[in-house]
């Protein structure tokens, strides 16, 4: 077992390996969002409040999940990186950011959208999409400083150590979030009075947020080959690699 | 009989000469001493560069000033706005001190000192935040009450101001130290300070402003205070581990 893991740490290893998983975990993310979305959007009643605007929920809650799952794994790759100098941890690292910016903007994005036919606007001082939107600000923090260094390693460490900082922060600011809201909250909406799912509706769902689960490991392993790739062009695997396929 | 031999004499035997005693031994004063010499030094070059000292001063009772004159002057209206805006204030008149806590030190090669030195980095990080604190947090804190009764603060909630100010304006120093210290290799970093720490700032802000407004209605203040308390219990104890990682970063990447 830890054999294999300190295997996993060398690129060329990690190239050869992700190579048999990368075609399954593509096939299963394309299946489970193309049956999630068919099944959610055209065959899962309407809701009997919100109508058919409740089918924004198949892609909001993915892209909800994905945004805060991506910073805990880039944070738990960056310290990957800086307790064991992996650099493949730290290239996942820093292709997993981007994914997870796009992630939280889809998320506020699509909470927005569906704001309009709910709250009748399209931005609600709401406790969710205001940590929401913080995260987003994270995540940007994180992309920043990484590209703000000319050393690589400089960056990558100084990103590690603000992604750490981050997800010890994020349940502070989820909590105070929340908090600031039961203070302010205006009586003009709640979720929690909405009913129970039936089965026909969160089955899609789920299929929904494993869809999006496999798409983002299955992503982030292809950018992580290219990203090696690119960092190891020196190498001589690399270089046989390439000109092999040339 | 060479010098290497005498180290390796002295890592077995308990250091008697003065040469093994400087090669193996702590420094004359130890930690104390380094955490005053630290303490000493800042505070100095603190006094003698009043004008960095003031110009977060002064830029809290500037941007105090816009308000009236860009929302109304009407007592009323100031009131009700008015925790917030003494909050957001302070709290970017703290954003801007950032820059000066370890700049200067970076430019003339004193950062450098601090990390070379036997005694740990995290604790002579936290001494620098401390001072920082105490030159630019305290002071803010402290000239709040008189920007209150600008803003027709009502009275009553002036202690409350000031205490819920001193110590959000800790964590901000702590939290803000992290962002400055990752930052402080890079040429622009002034943007990216505001971009990385500000999110981190939010829970403060929210206990903070949150504790004054209590206190304008009438309410317990005791709850916003215990939490700011304990915010700055738990930074006191993750954020000088950042600091010091963030230096080492810095200056060796």
């Amino acid at each position: 077992m830890w054999a294999f893991i300190h295997k996993l740490g060398s690129p060329k290893w990690f190239y050869a390996i992700s190579a048999r998983l990368l075609p399954w975990l593509w096939v299963a993310a394309v299946a489970l969002i193309v049956t999630g979305s068919i099944w959610g959007l055209l065959y899962a009643p309407a809701d009997y409040q919100q109508g058919n605007s409740f089918r924004i929920i198949y892609v909001h809650v993915p892209a909800a999940f994905l945004a805060q799952s991506v910073f805990v794994s880039m944070a738990a790759a960056g310290l990957v990186f800086m307790v064991w100098k992996i650099k493949v941890a730290d290239m996942a690292a820093a292709m997993m950011a981007p994914l997870g910016a796009c992630m939280t903007f889809v998320a506020l994005f699509s909470g927005a959208v569906w704001g309009v036919p709910t709250w009748g606007t399209w931005w609600q001082w709401d406790a969710r999409l205001t940590s929401m939107l913080i995260l987003f600000f994270l995540y940007i923090g994180v992309i920043a400083l990484r590209g703000a260094f000319t050393s690589r390693d400089a960056g990558a460490r100084a990103a590690s150590v603000l992604a750490l900082v981050g997800v010890i922060n994020i349940p502070i600011i989820k909590y105070s979030v929340d908090w600031w809201y039961t203070l302010h909250q205006t009586a003009s909406f709640t979720f929690t009075s909405r009913p129970a799912m039936p089965a026909q509706m969160y089955v899609p769902l789920l299929l929904m947020v494993l869809g999006f689960y496999c798409f983002f490991i299955a992503l982030t392993l292809t950018r992580t080959r290219t990203e090696i790739l690119r960092r190891e062009g020196s190498k001589r695997w690399v270089r046989q690699l390439v000109e092999g396929r040339l | 009989m060479s010098g290497w031999e005498m180290i390796d004499v002295s890592v077995n035997t308990k250091p008697t000469g003065t040469v093994e005693s400087l090669l193996v031994s702590e420094p004359e004063g130890g930690l104390i001493g380094a955490i005053k010499a630290t303490l000493v030094r800042d505070m100095t070059l603190l006094l003698r560069r009043r004008g960095e000292m003031l110009n977060p001063l002064v830029f809290f009772a500037l941007v105090i000033t816009l308000f009236p004159i860009g929302i109304s002057p009407e007592a009323e209206t100031l009131a009700a706005i008015a925790p917030g805006l003494l909050w957001v204030a302070a709290l970017l008149a703290a954003l801007l001190s950032l820059d000066s806590l370890f700049r200067g030190d970076h430019d003339d090669g004193a950062l450098e000192q601090l990390l070379l030195s036997p005694h740990p980095l995290p604790l002579l990080a936290l001494t620098k935040v401390a001072v920082h604190w105490l030159m630019t947090g305290l002071p803010l804190a402290l000239m709040a009450p008189l920007l209150g009764v600008m803003l027709a603060l009502p009275s009553g909630s002036y202690v409350v101001l000031a205490v819920s100010l001193a110590l959000g304006s800790a964590i901000l120093s702590l939290v803000g130290a992290i962002g400055a210290a990752l930052t402080v290799g890079l040429a622009r970093g002034g943007v990216l300070v505001s971009l990385l720490v500000l999110p981190l700032y939010i829970p403060v802000l929210i206990f903070g402003a949150g504790a004054v407004q209590a206190a304008v209605s009438g309410a317990n203040v005791a709850a916003h205070l215990a939490i700011l308390g304990a915010l700055l219990a738990v930074a006191l104890g993750l954020a000088p581990f950042a600091i010091a990682a963030s230096l080492r970063i810095s200056l060796n990447g």
